[in-house]
């Protein structure tokens, strides 16, 4: 061997796939990640892909990581080339020592690889050619074939690859028998033509757990059938399309009636996202739990709904999964660029409340309690994910469920209590926190109707343009607002090892990159106290967070910092306190890149102190 | 406007229907429209219907956009929950509201603007998805509240009060809706209770989407020589298809008719339709013949009123949909969380294995 230094590494790299789409990688590419952790060995794979159908390039990223780091980490260890028009940038990706796995049927002069990577050439167009004749498996089989190759290049035990296969197709034992002789024939000549295993390793541990893998979008369809919904309507759009998918999957799994065959629920697939919404403010307004799900162009189109669901306080749920805007924007990259267009969202002087899950998890979490919220706040709750986490499975704690748990339907007027004579004013605040009782149509022959609208009314429904009827109800809504900080999940605290001069504000899919930069910052010496927030509006104790530091960095994924306006307009927070550190390239944001922001500026304000070697991190309140 | 309550004493004569209420419960606000504001006849017309049909009104849900022709809907039924959404958005709110509970009875109330401009689109896709309802256009060919424009319906040639000429080509609602899939198409007039009334009737029974386009005279900006929705020029040029007599099926049926003019069309819910013909060839089941009718009678400057298409065995949404008998909006927890066991087992599913 040559006087390359190669990287060597065990459970601990990152493998990238340059494909190309619509030929068929995504699933073999899931399967190796899935061997992975079969192995007991956390991997956190991305999906990188255009907004096309075929032919274009994609990426599968997929970080592998003992110690359990799911961010993005950057840089690639192992590149799987099997893209002729991303050779060039593909090649230049890889670090220094790394590997390159490609198809070598066709021979390629030096000048198109590196000097300083390790090549691994399988011929696997010409193994496919000589083994199969039918076009489509000639193309299909080289991607399991090259599955095949890394099994035995990075010391997988091929046994674990052979089950999935085998629990992927059951039932279908041709598929099954076909899939793993391409894998074996894969394996094998990499067993022949390569030492094996190279300098990086998967070897087996127990870091997974009890862990699950899943992906945010099904988790959240997941949560709104365990939430209660029963109407969804919504317009195809990337990258929330799989929410409404899940949900209708689950659906069909869970709620028809095993009597009759007939669906508890009910999907509409609308003309566009202002029907979308207004189907689901219809639902909610008549008593249903109602959602959409959608992206940035929907939620700019949904705008005057969502004043009207907040002005007339109908309790809607709104997933949006968001991507990189403005305008299309990029629609199949990652972004946290719409939590100002969803937090004031409509004209006049709307407020709405917003819940920022992690991962799955929470998704399903928030997804479900969304609405509970919705209910009792009687109002537009958005459950604001990403692309990051809602379209790539992630590991996360498993899903949980308190049977006990009763729906919180909030303040509905029965029939019983309007016959016994109960006060019914729609907009009045008899309970002092802002939120009024409301009944559903069709309750009561003479009592408890009224005239929902969009226009100022007084306390009755009535319609009113009296100045003094117009500011009760805006106060009472403010109070409502006020309400809702006690209700929505508190946001999570984590104390650096040491007293912490600074600290970090972060949320939604920042999350795991930013638990990574600490402990980075702490092995240089920076201790930063780290704050989640999980809901707006902001909980008192996020405010206080800012006011015990010198300074706070406020981490997101968009160009304007606007998590950082927010917190300063509601906080009424002096803006010098807030620092930026802003990712917005539409690739996920990784922990190197926010411990480097962060150092750089902790080291200019010469912060630093005495470097540990053992970060320890105990965590204070949650 | 400020409302001046009705004086709620009734006489011991006072009629009431089959189920003990008078007129007045299924009256609503006074109205704040103008004076001879063809919309208020509709509103009549409504509450005449429900009263007649012996809804109950708090069954009812009324809907409807943004116009003087939307805010009707606080003027009838005020027993009845309502809900004036946004300009040209009725359609979805509504669909939503009857995917939630389809027991409940839903009337849209629309204007011609509301529908045939900003709401063209989910008044289209409201007809195509089979949603049960009655959607009424108070049809006047001009925006009122925003005083006088031109709306999309108003005819090629009609003069504003202004005296500006519209040179644009008018939609048709009742064609769209022929060809959109609504299961029941009328037209009529506001000035013509006689008619209208029956045709509500016979909506409120339909399953499926029931659509009427009613014409209605804006008395402050359309109501002058030039314009095609005034009421002298709809009076001249009405040219009725049928005369429609609803029949509950509790009703004897009346023998009076003359034979050979008469048709009969049984609905779903088993009212019946009775078609006085006055015109001899017209036959309200076939939809290409209705087209056709349509067409050919504007093209002569008629306005073709009655009962122009009905398929009694329309389904709606919900059968598409499969969707239980229950209301959506009464299922209980039980029904609708699939709880921990079944979550146990969707976590065994996605760990390791
Ligand atoms: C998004 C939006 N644009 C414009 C308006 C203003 N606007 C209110 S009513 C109306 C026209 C109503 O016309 P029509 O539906 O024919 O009702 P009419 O008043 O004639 O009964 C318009 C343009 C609005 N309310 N909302
Ligand atoms: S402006 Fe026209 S449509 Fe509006 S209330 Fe007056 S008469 Fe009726
Ligand atoms: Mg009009």
């Amino acid at each position: 061997m040559s006087a390359i230094k190669t990287i060597r590494a065990s459970n601990d790299f990152v493998i990238k796939f340059a494909n190309v789409n619509g030929s068929g990688s995504a699933s073999a590419n899931e399967l190796f990640a899935r061997a992975i952790m079969n192995m007991g060995v956390p991997v956190a794979p991305r999906n990188i892909f255009p907004s096309n159908i075929q032919g274009m390039p994609t990426w599968y990223e997929m970080r592998v990581s003992a110690a359990g780091w799911l961010g993005r980490r950057g840089g690639c260890d192992l590149m799987v080339a099997m893209n002729p028009q991303t050779w060039d940038r593909d090649i230049a990706e890889l670090s220094s020592g790394g590997y390159l796995v490609y198809d070598s049927t066709k021979t390629l002069p030096r000048s198109r690889f590196r000097e300083d990577i390790t090549v691994l050439g399988v011929p696997l167009t010409e193994i496919c050619n000589r083994e199969y004749t039918d076009p489509r498996q000639r193309q299909l089989f080289k991607n399991i074939m090259y599955v095949g190759a890394l099994t035995a290049l990075l010391d997988m035990d091929l046994t674990v690859v052979d089950k999935l296969i085998a629990d992927q197709y059951r039932g279908k034992d041709k598929l099954i028998d076909a899939n793993v002789n391409a894998l074996k024939l894969g394996y094998e000549y990499a067993k022949a033509s390569h030492s094996c295993p190279i300098g990086l390793r998967i070897e087996r541990c127990d870091g997974v757990g009890d862990r699950i893998f899943i992906n945010g979008n099904d988790a959240c369809g997941l949560g709104a059938v365990y939430g209660g919904a029963t109407v969804a309507a919504w317009y195809p759009i990337t990258p929330s399309t799989s929410v409404i998918e899940a949900f209708s999957g689950y659906c069909r799994k869970f709620r028809t009636d095993p009597d009759n065959g007939k669906a508890r629920y009910a999907v509409v697939q609308a003309e566009d996202e202002l029907a979308s919404i207004g189907m689901v403010i219809g639902a909610a307004w008549n008593g249903a739990r109602a959602f959409t799900a959608t992206s940035g162009p929907g939620i700019s189109l949904m705008q005057e709904f969502f004043g009207l669901a907040y002005f007339a306080e109908v309790p809607v749920v709104v997933f949006n999964v968001q991507r990189g805007g403005p305008s299309t924007g990029m629609p199949t990259r990652t972004q946290q660029s719409d939590l100002i267009a969803c937090a004031y969202a409509s004209h006049g002087d709307t407020r709405h409340v917003l819940l920022f899950p992690q991962d799955p998890y929470e998704c399903f979490t928030f997804g479900a309690q969304a609405f509970d919220l919705a209910d009792r706040l009687q109002t537009p709750v958005f459950v604001l994910l990403d692309l990051d986490i809602g379209m790539n499975d992630r590991l996360c704690q498993p899903f949980d469920w308190d049977d006990q748990r009763r729906y919180d339907r909030g303040k509905v007027m029965s029939a019983e209590e309007l016959e016994a004579g109960k006060n019914f004013g729609r907009y009045l605040d008899v309970d002092g926190d802002g939120i009024a009782w409301r009944t559903i149509p069709g309750t009561h022959p003479s009592k408890g109707a009224f005239f929902s609208r969009g226009t100022t009314r007084n306390a009755y429904a009535k319609y009113s343009e009296a100045g003094t009827d117009y500011i009760y109800n805006m106060e009472r809504l403010r109070r409502k607002f006020e309400t809702a900080k006690k209700l929505l999940p508190a946001p999570v605290l984590q104390r650096a090892a040491q007293p912490a001069r600074y600290g970090a504000i972060y949320y939604g899919s920042t999350s795991p990159a930013m638990a990574e930069a600490s402990v980075l910052l702490a092995l240089q010496g920076f201790h930063v106290d780290t704050l989640r927030v999980r809901s707006f509006p902001f909980a008192d104790e996020v405010i206080d967070f800012i006011y015990a530091h010198d300074g706070v960095f406020v981490v997101e994924q968009n160009e304007s910092g606007q998590l950082r306006m927010l917190l300063i307009n509601e906080g009424e927070v002096d803006p010098k306190r807030l620092l930026r550190v802003l990712h917005y390239d539409g690739t996920p944001i990784t922990a190197s890149f926010i411990s480097g922001k962060i150092a750089e500026a902790l080291a200019l304000r010469k912060v630093k102190v005495a470097s540990l070697t053992t970060p320890t991190r105990k965590k204070v309140a949650s | 406007m400020t409302y001046l309550a009705k004086p709620r004493l009734l006489r011991p004569d006072t009629p009431r229907n089959t189920l003990g209420y008078t007129r007045r419960d299924y009256e609503g606000a006074i109205s704040t429209l103008c004076a001879g504001c063809g919309h208020d006849s509709i509103s009549a017309a409504v509450v005449q219907a429900c009263y007649d049909l012996d809804i109950e009104p708090h069954r009812v849900a009324k809907l409807s956009g943004i116009g003087c022709s939307s805010k009707t809907p606080d003027y009838f039924l005020g027993n009845s929950h309502g809900f004036n959404t946004t300009h040209g958005r009725m359609p979805s709110v509504l669909t939503g509201a009857a995917l939630a509970n389809r027991d409940l009875i839903y009337l849209g109330v629309s204007g011609d603007g509301d529908s045939a401009s900003i709401g063209i689109g989910q008044f289209a896709h409201a007809m195509r998805r089979g949603v049960n309802m009655t959607y009424l256009v108070e049809n006047n060919g001009v925006y009122g509240l925003t005083k006088g424009q031109f709306s999309a319906t108003a005819d090629k040639g009609s003069k504003s009060k202004r005296g500006v000429v519209n040179n644009e080509t008018p939609i048709d609602l009742v064609a769209l809706a022929l060809q959109l899939g609504a299961s029941y198409v009328a037209r009529s007039f506001s000035g013509d209770k006689e008619q209208l009334i029956p045709l509500i009737k016979g909506a409120l029974r339909h399953l499926g989407p029931s659509f009427i386009d009613v014409i209605s005279p804006c008395v402050t900006f359309n109501n002058h020589a030039g314009s095609t929705k005034s009421y002298d020029y709809v009076r001249e040029h009405n040219d009725a298809v049928n005369r429609l007599d609803f029949i509950l099926p509790r009703d004897r049926i009346n023998a009076s008719y003359p034979p050979g003019s008469l048709r009969r069309i049984v609905q779903h819910d088993g009212s019946i339709l009775h078609l006085r013909k006055l015109d001899s060839d017209y036959d309200p089941s076939d939809r290409i013949g209705a087209m056709n009718h349509l067409q050919e009678r504007h093209a002569l400057g008629e306005i073709v009123t009655g009962l122009l298409y009905v398929d009694s065995s329309a389904e709606d949404l919900h059968r598409h949909l499969n969707t239980v008998e229950k209301p959506l909006n009464q299922l209980g927890d039980a029904y609708l969380c699939p709880g921990s066991k079944v979550l146990e087992a969707l976590n065994a599913s996605l760990r390791r294995s």
